[in-house]
């Protein structure tokens, strides 16, 4: 069966964000980009799943702006076998994520569909669940285990309490959660083999879907700041300081 | 204007969280506040519900397909009743997250998640970057779907109220998916995200079974027990231990993290506690930035240490 996996380019995870001074949003010229740590994680186990002789094909799928390229390109180096980039300028918000991935889908006909859970810059955890709704497939969010059979995939969850296990069928939409597996790194043959993969480019107008953004974003502010870095000196002076002074214990 | 609230539950009991989404309605549609309570022989959950203070009924949907809360079942009741509301709110647990997105999809309209102010009906703060930037959205949507930040609304009366329980049609099973088991951490602790007190152990516990120091602890103060992505990824917890960016976020009087260097996405997930202790041997760890007391030194001396003076002044 073809897997799609569809990668987010975000701010690099080690990067402290610096909140822009006309409060539009976060600075992003001149920072390192890279691919949202989730969705490396639902490469990785496409990878696996090939690996294991149950998927065929991996296609990457990412959207936004030419730079996006990069993102395939690293889940291609990752293993992935083609990309497809929908490439636009415009600021794109999960619902209009889904859409566009839907399209695609629609055209690529795969069985499973991983991504991320979440992306690490606006943190929404949505286009996942939006995106079986609008196929009207079954989600499996939050996966810590996936097993393939049967047309159906057993998926574990992590939830609050625990963990739950579902059993959904196929074609499905499952979201990665940090336990699911470590992604491997990019070997440099691989690098370099990736290179000459295919990437298809399409855009929202092709693809006939409406990318509106439904949520203005009226302003982005630094939230406030704590006063922290006193220090105590004993076990005894700590409780006693959170005996008489912080009054919490 | 009027707000639907999706209670979260066990079927047997109303979970807290249900509470705080309560609290966050009433700022947007303060007396037209229904709350929906869909499970599997639930009516008990329905009863504690007519009694939250602030809501004006309660929709009981009471049918097996609700009974774990598979998004695929639970979504089409919600698009039904979604006729009579402005607003549709859940928490931002992983039940909320999981249902609400295929709810607002359902409805095409975008979901606004995570919520940690209302500014207006349509206006919100939601915390983006791992909470290092606030963004502040309106939506233009008819109807908004909204998850609530637990943590940045007070919970409302869980008593106080009595209003009348309405059963309302329910859509059935799906048939796309099915529960199969779960396995749900067992503890005689409170709960991350309801308790007053959480200490947190990371990297530095070095190994799982080291956790007992914290526990001890734990029991000492009536705590809830904690970790680091640090610590879930080094596999001495499971994750459902993880606060953080891409765990809990929780806010309790006191939150004591030990061995915790105090990486962004941990800092994600407790820098709206009342009072932070950090315990780390390394007096650069960036947590002592934000912590309001600091003990630098081994751990493995002062928890037990920690441990025998609390209980000494018990």
């Amino acid at each position: 069966m073809k897997a799609l996996v569809a990668v987010k380019r975000v701010i690099d995870y080690n990067v402290k964000i610096r909140v822009k001074a006309d409060k539009t949003g976060v600075e992003t010229a001149n920072v390192k980009m890279s691919m949202n740590p989730f969705d490396e994680i639902a490469v990785e186990e496409a990878l696996r799943l090939r690996e294991a002789g149950i998927v065929s094909e991996i296609i990457a799928v990412s959207l936004g702006v030419a730079q996006c390229q990069e993102t395939i390109r690293t889940a291609l180096a990752m293993g992935a076998d083609r990309g497809v980039l929908v490439q636009t300028d415009a600021e794109l918000q999960p619902l209009a994520v889904a859409k566009l991935l839907k399209a695609v889908i629609v055209q690529e006909n795969p069985e499973i569909v991983i991504i991320g859970k979440q992306a690490i810059d606006d943190d929404c955890n949505q286009t996942g669940q939006m995106l079986s709704a609008l196929l009207g497939w079954p989600q499996a969010t939050f996966a810590s285990k996936v097993k393939i059979s049967d047309g159906h995939a057993e998926v574990t969850r992590e939830v609050d309490g625990g963990l739950e296990t579902v059993s959904i069928k196929l074609p499905a939409v499952i979201t990665t959660d940090l336990r699911l597996n470590e992604p491997r790194y990019a070997s440099l043959p691989n690098i370099m083999r990736a290179k000459k993969k295919p990437i298809a480019t399409t855009t929202p107008e092709a693809l006939g879907v409406d990318v509106a953004p439904r949520l203005a974003v009226l302003k982005v502010e630094e939230p406030p700041k704590r006063e922290g870095g006193h220090k105590v000196g004993s076990v005894a002076e700590l409780i006693d300081k959170l005996k008489t002074e912080a009054r919490v214990i | 204007m009027a707000a639907l609230v999706i209670a979260e539950h066990d079927n047997r009991a109303l979970k807290p969280a249900t509470l705080n989404a309560v609290a966050a309605a009433h700022e947007i549609a303060a007396g037209e506040i229904d709350i929906l309570v869909a499970g599997k022989d639930c009516r008990g959950v329905a009863e504690a519900a007519g009694k939250v203070a602030g809501a004006r009924k309660v929709l009981l949907a009471d049918d097996a397909a609700y009974e774990h809360g598979l998004a695929e079942n639970l979504a089409p009741l919600v698009v039904r009743l979604a006729g009579n509301y402005s607003h549709l709110l859940a928490t931002a647990t992983t039940s909320g997250k999981n249902l609400m997105p295929r709810v607002a999809a359902l409805l095409d309209v975008m979901q606004i998640s995570d919520i940690s102010a209302v500014v207006s009906p349509d206006t919100f703060v939601r915390p983006i970057y791992a909470g290092n930037a606030l963004a502040t959205v309106q939506s233009k949507d008819p109807v908004k779907v909204i998850t609530v930040r637990g943590t940045a609304f007070p919970p409302v009366e869980a008593t106080g109220g009595s209003v009348p329980i309405e059963a309302v049609e329910t859509t059935g099973a799906a048939g796309l998916s099915e529960f199969v088991g779960a396995e749900l951490s067992k503890s005689e602790r409170p709960e991350l995200t309801s308790a007053r007190i959480i200490i947190s152990g990371g990297r530095g516990m070095q190994s799982g079974d080291n956790f007992h120091l914290l526990e001890k602890v734990a029991d000492k103060l009536g705590a809830a027990v904690g970790a680091s992505r640090a610590a879930v990824d080094a596999g001495f917890v499971p994750n459902d231990y993880q606060v953080g960016q891409t765990g809990k976020i929780v806010a309790p009087e006191l939150y004591i993290a030990v061995g915790i260097s105090g990486a962004i996405q941990h800092l994600a997930g407790m820098k709206d506690s009342k009072v932070i202790v950090a315990i780390n041997k390394d007096e650069e760890a960036p947590i002592f930035q934000i912590a309001d007391y600091g003990l630098v030194g081994d751990l493995f001396k002062i928890l037990p240490e920690l441990a025998d003076e609390l209980e000494r002044r018990q």
